[in-house]
């Protein structure tokens, strides 16, 4: 990992820090960039545009989270970003990095919508397994230590559990210690608590939003759910449908630490609504 | 998917069981013995209404022996049982090592090359169809009367199922696995050791305990054609001379064989898959 590294989801220094507005110096300072990105796949039925021209940037240290209808492509946006899905037009850069380097240098990890655990494994080996592969054996610099990373996502004691001893919240909990293990500097989250009942992902929720404070890690969140986009975002990317563009970029602001009890105040319910039309003018 | 998984939960009855992590496969004595009586009452009804058919129509030995019989051949004869016993014993479980090994590699190389898959899976499924009794002669021609024909017979008869759910099981990962690999830049081999081969071990091991009977099937068959020693050779000899009763301690023997390595595979199985729910595949 790059020495910026160290300072776990820092803005590099960037030589631009002074000259905003241009948009190379918007794209050094964050954590990730998109540029005119077009993503196309090829069917039977011919070519199909999941994603056209969509620009976008998400600040280093914040989380964003993203929104749309359903088949908008905010899941081929993330697995863009992850190196998963090619760029069939534009740009994007983590860090500065291209998706294949950013990937290579660990400075990304994925949370998927299932945990993804492997069975055979305890939740501290699961924990471990970055650690282990890619190149890695076991003595990766830099990583953060298995046992704490439990501990931050509220799991002491379960270190020796097999995934099927454990609850859904309880997996999902593991997945994101493992993709915390190599100090990432972006955390993509791919609808991470969309399986899970209502209350756990309240809980999970008010979490995430603590590890995110105490980890200073960037997060794109990508989320089906109006008011946890909400809770969450600092910024909300609006996606419309077919093909997936940019619909607005949302800025919300509550002042001060958001708590369970954020979600009744009329300013929270004035952004849902304002979203929740986005959303049907959307699809 | 969401929470423990209820199936995989037993109530626990106060006074409170040991463990959680428990799934009651074993339990109390009295329950077990309540869950096995069934079947040892109406073997051992079988078995005495077989002897009395038997002595009570006066059913000529040559034809039909009655267990005491068959049971005294295990006394007075055993040493006869015992030293065709062990070579062939020793057929089949060679028979399932090269048998199992040759078609757990070859289903990774088939996973890894899709050309290694197209060029040989079919000529695999048409070996397979051929008889093996078919088979047998052949392979006594090509490799004399010794043990060799008896062991490729055993391996043989081992090989399909077991290439067949090992294909199946290296490739049953999930596509999301697979992602996570990639978002880990895990190379082949990474995956292969990593994840395809446990998340394939649940469909090894259905293929090892067909494969554990079968091999002894294998094992006999070979000693069918051309061979002076074996169980196989002892049925033959028995069937040819009329001694009926050294015939069914003989194929009692054979299959006391295959339900012990049947018995050993499940034994194994739980001990390597203790990760597996016990609902699931």
């Amino acid at each position: 990992m790059s020495p910026a590294a160290a300072g776990n989801g820092a803005a590099p220094a960037a030589a631009s820090a002074g000259r905003p507005g241009g948009v190379g110096g918007a794209a050094r300072s964050a954590a990730v960039s998109v540029r005119d990105l077009a993503v196309r796949f090829e069917s039977d039925a011919g070519q199909v545009t999941a994603l056209d021209g969509v620009s976008f940037d998400v600040p280093a240290g914040g989380l964003v989270t993203m929104l749309g209808p359903s088949g908008c492509g905010k899941s081929t946006l993330l697995r863009a970003v992850a190196d998963l899905v090619p760029a069939s037009e534009g740009e994007i850069a983590v860090f500065g990095r291209s998706p294949e380097e950013a990937r290579l240098a660990r400075d990304f990890a994925f949370v998927f919508q299932d945990a993804t655990l492997l069975p055979w494994r305890s939740a501290i080996d699961n924990v471990r397994l970055p650690l282990e592969v890619g190149g890695r054996d076991g003595t990766v610099e830099q990583h953060a230590e298995p046992e704490a990373l439990l501990a931050l996502v509220g799991l002491t004691g379960r270190e020796a559990a097999l995934p099927h001893e454990l609850s859904g919240g309880m997996r999902q909990r593991v997945s994101i210690a493992r993709a915390l293990v190599c100090r990432p500097r972006v955390l993509l989250m791919d609808e991470p608590f969309g399986a899970l009942d209502e209350i756990t992902r309240d809980k999970l929720n008010e979490e995430l939003l603590r590890i995110w404070r105490e980890t200073g890690t960037t997060i794109i969140f990508v989320t089906h759910s109006i008011p946890e986009a909400t809770f969450l975002g600092q910024k909300c990317l609006m996606l419309s449908a077919h093909p997936g563009r940019v619909r607005e970029y949302v800025d919300i602001d509550f002042g001060g630490r958001r708590t369970l009890a954020t979600r009744d105040t009329l300013e929270f319910v004035e952004v849902t609504a304002h979203l929740r039309g986005l959303l049907e003018e959307s699809s | 998917m969401n929470g423990p998984r209820a199936s995989a939960l037993r109530p626990v009855r106060a006074p409170a069981a040991d463990s959680s992590t428990d799934n009651g496969r074993r339990g109390r004595p009295a329950e077990r013995w309540r869950r096995r009586a069934p079947a040892i009452v109406a073997a051992v009804g079988i078995l005495a209404l077989w002897q009395g058919i038997v002595s009570g129509f006066g059913v000529p030995t040559w034809i039909a022996p009655s267990p005491v019989q068959v049971l005294q051949v295990f006394v007075e004869r055993g040493d006869v049982l015992w030293t065709n016993f062990w070579p062939t014993l020793m057929e089949a479980a060679s028979g399932f090592l090269v048998g199992n090994t040759v078609a757990a590699v070859l289903a990774v190389w088939f996973v890894h090359s899709q050309l290694a898959e197209r060029a040989f899976y079919p000529i695999a499924v048409f070996v397979n169809t051929i008889p093996i009794i078919a088979v047998a002669p052949i392979l006594v021609l090509l490799l004399g009367n010794g043990y060799a024909p008896k062991i490729v017979i055993a391996a043989l008869i081992c090989f399909f199922p077991t290439l067949v759910n090992m294909v199946r099981g290296l490739k049953a990962v999930s596509p999301q696995m697979l992602e996570l690999m990639r978002v880990l830049s895990a190379n082949r081999r990474e995956v292969l050791f990593k994840i395809r081969l446990q998340s394939s071990l649940p469909f090894l091991f259905a293929a090892l305990k067909i494969a554990s009977t079968t091999c002894v099937i294998g094992a006999i068959v070979g000693e069918w054609i051309g061979s002076n020693y074996g169980l196989g050779a002892l049925i033959l000899e028995a069937t040819y001379n009329y001694r009926a009763p050294l015939l069914y301690a003989t194929v009692i023997l054979g299959a006391g064989m295959a339900v012990a390595a049947f018995a050993i595979v499940t034994l194994v199985e739980r001990r390597v898959l203790k990760w597996k729910p016990p609902e699931v595949f």
